[in-house]
């Protein structure tokens, strides 16, 4: 699945998300499941955080690891890191139904299609970001919670914020190709 | 054991509304034959969405904003979008409307051919001929009989620009009545009869580009996030520049979530507001005396009329602490930058003129207008609602937003149509009274387009009992919309993208809607059905249009002069600049992003208007009887009545029924649990809703979102008081009980409100 020598992704261009400006809108949601790939369901999902007190709400989109633990426990091989960095969903043609990855994901991301026996996430819309257009989520995000471009422009978009891709899970640490945008001077995200 | 039937049906308990013989069947059957169906994109997609035919840039249909978007079209019909990046407002961001709007075309509920009431039985197809001559026959019948103004005329501002233009022309020209009015009555009249006043034009005063450095942003009354996402990327673009952000409002909507400083209005009470910053500019000399003295009018009489509202008279009225209020007035009075935005949640009040009065006051007085990133205005909702506001489809309103009652405006006009001007009918009555004049029985006959009143006019219990008593009742649309469900003949028309024409977005800007496709099977363009009505009417030779860019280029002689001036526009200047800003006068002319910046406003006396605008009291203020404040809105994946939107499963599922938000206070003193059914009733009607138990909302008040129809209509609650200017309904302010029924809901997704049935 490495990228071929006629695409043109482009290794510049990241992916970044800013909860802070995500109106709960779920144009993502909505844009994602127009893919046939995903057989119409979106791959990326708007959650309120606790709606009884106030109307924050977050995006939960795949984070595409620099060593994903997807891709380690998975015992077909079915999921897949390219030359660019972007984790690919599971090869159906492999995915045995295991749930394996579904429990080893530090973000909660994949999601098994109980109807298909299958697991499903985010591809970066490959098909997109390929042939040097943006993800659809990031195309049509109206708030610019989600931005695909490069760390340059976000820096200069984005005074007052900072893009880290470094997690921490206690002792672990997970680098991602996804940012998350944190409050200026940020350089990780101790998560617990 | 609760009957769930009866507790989401009240309608079978109420005497009032138990008279659906007057449907010609019951509205299940109508629901299963004409929807609203959900419809989704197919598992693997439409055929043909991967390697369309091609890509038709165009807008979005829906709200003010309207994006740029493409269309993909395989074989005549819409199978997919894909973002449009070049066009400058959004540069391919959509909202969830935007990206599931094509899922309006190739739809199962569409009309296919006109369709006639048979009763006992619903609706059956018809052909044209029998369509069109039993319309015209009516339409003669009732107006020899009862005079031309028995036949009236709703319209609205979906429609483009030529439409809306042929609309206004139709009605005065073909029907010859004075009796026509459109759905910007609920919308943006009272923003437009405040800014007349104030500056003699109705636009917003800058384009979206002069938000980028406005240090302080004032929203007021506007959940912009729900209601225009892609807007919501300049707001916070200025917040990444430094810009403060206030937002007014009951409610703690996503935009007011982050604000810097958030004021939670008591419903009804935004003069006292506006009125008491104004006297705190006073006070502490936050004034541009400059601006005021050489380019202003009135400015004593109106900071006469606050003299009196003292922080802690405005914290009594508002409920927003008085610290906050000064804090408010500080930070508009000290900035050198800023932009005052707001919608319809000050504009939807029986004083809802003197809400945006008392706004422009604020900018007046500040002078910040008419420079770069110093701008205000409304934004404007509907997808037309500014271009189709100015060109001739309000009772009182001629092209060019001219007046109807200016002899030389009339003459004007009635020169450019070719006819004398004592032909030309006079003001009309306003959309909620002309329903009433319905119910009283002086107007006997209706024709519809893009008008759905049985959802969005208030207190629609009495607007479905004046449908009844129409003799005939004719509408235009793609889908049986729930008024329709009333009417005698349905004549199928055309969605957004099965024809031509101009929009003009909630900046000013004038945009080229294209047509993707031609309507499917025997349904029309709407310009064809009104030009053979019109034919068949005898003024065929006013209608002759051979395509909508000969009905624009006579909009633009029609405007020509008059203050929304399109003269200089042409579809391919619009097509060259991605649209054009009005006014623009001469064909060399740019057109105009930034109105006022030589400081000559369009008053007769060439100043800006101060208009004092003391604070009363909402038409129906709480008692003991109704001791709670209902206020009403929408949510971001519906628009308008629903009649598009409830029939898009993506768009339904997020947000399935209408929830009454409630904050927990209050639903303690009643006994309301979360997502228990509450009964919420006013001197008008009452209706059941599951309760939201959130603390985003004033303790007073309760909120319900209108999109829906039927027994679960939010308008049969709501209120039909007046401004005394714009006729605006007060949609959102009147007073209800709560009456809770104990009982849990269904959960939401099984919920068929989308059906209203």
């Amino acid at each position: 699945m490495a990228a071929g020598p006629d695409s043109n992704f482009n290794p510049d261009m990241e992916f970044f998300v800013d909860m802070q400006r995500c109106i709960g809108c779920r144009a993502c949601e909505a844009a994602c499941a127009e893919c046939e790939t995903n057989g119409q369901e979106p791959m990326i999902h708007v959650n309120y955080v606790d709606r009884a007190h106030s109307v924050q709400t977050t995006v939960q989109v795949c984070m595409h690891c620099e060593d994903p633990a997807c891709a380690n426990v998975c015992p077909a091989d079915a999921i897949a890191k390219d030359g660019n960095g972007v984790v690919h969903s599971a090869n159906t043609s492999r995915c045995i139904g295991c749930s394996n990855c579904v429990l080893a994901c530090p973000f909660g991301v994949p999601k098994k299609m109980e109807a298909a026996e299958l697991m499903m996430k985010c591809n970066l819309c490959y098909d997109r970001t390929s042939v040097g257009k943006k993800p659809m989520c990031a195309t049509v995000c109206p708030s610019g919670a989600l931005f695909y471009g490069t760390r340059e422009e976000i820096r200069k978009k984005r005074p007052n914020s900072d893009p880290v891709n470094t997690f921490k899970f206690g002792a672990q640490t997970v680098h991602t190709k996804v940012n998350i945008m944190m409050p200026k001077g940020s350089t990780e995200l101790r998560v617990h | 054991m609760f009957d769930m039937q009866a507790g989401l049906r009240p309608r079978l308990q109420n005497p009032i509304q138990n008279d659906m013989a007057k449907l010609p069947t019951s509205v299940d059957k109508i629901v299963a034959q004409y929807g609203p169906h959900k419809a989704y994109t197919p598992v693997g997609g439409f055929h043909g969405h991967a390697d369309p035919d091609k890509l038709v840039k165009t807008h979005c249909c829906f709200c003010g904003m309207q994006c740029g978007i493409q269309l993909k079209v395989k074989e005549n019909t819409v199978v997919g979008f894909e973002p449009w990046m070049d066009f400058p407002f959004n540069e391919g961001r959509m909202c969830p409307k935007g990206v599931a709007r094509y899922l309006q075309n190739n739809h199962p509920d569409r009309l296919l051919s006109p369709i006639e009431r048979v009763e006992g039985e619903g609706f059956r197809p018809v052909d044209w001929e029998t369509a069109m001559s039993r319309t015209v026959s009516e339409i003669k019948r009732i107006q020899s009989t009862y005079g031309n103004n028995a036949f009236g005329m709703l319209s609205g501002v979906s429609l483009s620009n030529e439409l809306s233009y042929m609309v206004g022309k139709f009605a005065r020209v073909a029907l010859k009545t004075a009796n026509l009015d459109y759905n910007g009555r609920l919308c943006m009249v009272s923003a437009g009869a405040g800014n007349k006043k104030a500056f003699g034009l109705d636009r917003i005063s800058n384009s979206w580009a002069d938000l980028k450095h406005a240090k302080v942003i004032m929203i007021c009354g506007s959940n912009v996030s729900e209601t225009f996402p892609t807007l919501i990327h300049y707001i916070w673009e200025a917040r990444d520049n430094g810009a403060k952000i206030i937002v007014v409002d009951p409610r703690i909507t996503p935009v007011a979530r982050t604000a810097d400083l958030y004021l939670p209005v008591r419903p009804g009470t935004d003069s006292a507001l506006f009125g008491a910053m104004l006297q705190q500019l006073v006070e502490n000399d936050w004034l541009d005396h400059d601006f005021i003295d050489n380019y202003t009018s009135d400015f004593q009489e109106t900071i006469d009329a606050v003299k009196d509202y003292s922080l802690e008279w405005a914290e009594e009225v508002t409920g927003i602490p008085a610290e906050s209020i000064k804090k408010a007035a500080e930070l508009w009075g000290k900035t050198d930058t800023s932009f005052l935005l707001h919608a319809r949640g000050i504009e939807h009040h029986s004083k809802g003129v003197d809400n945006v009065l008392g706004c422009i006051n604020l900018v007046l007085a500040t002078g910040r207008i008419g420079k770069p990133y110093c701008g205000y205005g409304t934004i404007t909702g509907q997808g037309n609602g500014q271009g189709g506001r100015e060109h001739g489809h309000k009772c009182d309103q001629l092209p060019g937003n001219r007046d109807i009652t200016n002899p030389e405006h009339r003459k004007y006009i009635a020169d450019v149509w070719g006819i004398d001007e004592k032909d030309l009918p006079g003001k009309g009555l306003t959309a909620y009274e002309l329903v009433e004049a319905i119910h009283r029985g002086e107007i006997k006959g209706l024709i519809s387009i893009c008008f759905n009143p049985i959802v969005s006019l208030p207190n629609n219990n009495m607007v479905r009992e004046a449908l009844e008593k129409l003799e005939f009742y004719v509408a235009i649309d793609f889908f049986l919309n729930d008024t329709a469900r009333h009417a005698d003949i349905v004549l199928a028309g055309a969605l957004h993208e099965e024809e031509e024409g101009t929009g003009t977005t909630a900046e000013g800007r004038v945009v080229k809607i294209n047509a993707a496709v031609t309507p499917p099977g025997d349904a029309r363009t709407d310009a064809s059905i009104l030009k053979e009505l019109a034919a068949r009417l005898g003024a065929g030779d006013k209608f002759a249009f051979e395509n909508s860019e000969a009905i624009f280029n006579e909009l633009r002689v029609a405007s020509k002069g008059g203050t929304a001036d399109y003269y200089g526009i042409t579809y391919e200047k619009i097509v060259n600049n991605y649209g054009v800003f009005w006014p623009c006068p001469a064909l060399d002319h740019p057109g105009t992003p930034r109105l006022w910046e030589d400081r000559k406003f369009a008053t007769p006396d060439g100043k800006a208007h101060f208009n004092p605008a003391p604070y009363r009291e909402p038409g129906e203020p709480t008692d003991k009887e109704y001791p709670v404040i209902l206020t009403t809105g929408r949510v971001v994946s519906q628009y308008l009545s629903g009649t598009q939107t409830r029939r898009i499963g993506r768009l339904i599922d997020p947000y399935p029924e209408p929830l009454l938000e409630i904050h927990p206070s209050l639903a303690q003193q009643f006994g309301i649990k979360e997502r228990e059914l509450v009964k919420v009733v006013t001197r008008r009607g009452e209706a059941t809703f599951p309760a939201q138990i959130v603390t985003t909302i004033r303790k007073d008040t309760v909120f319900l979102p209108y999109h829906w129809a039927g027994p679960i209509s939010a308008n049969q609650l709501t209120i039909g008081n007046l401004d005394p200017v714009s006729k605006i309904p007060e949609f959102k302010v009147c007073a209800c009980k709560l009456i809770p029924l104990g009982v849990p809901a269904p959960p939401s997704s099984e919920s068929k409100a989308y059906q209203s049935a």
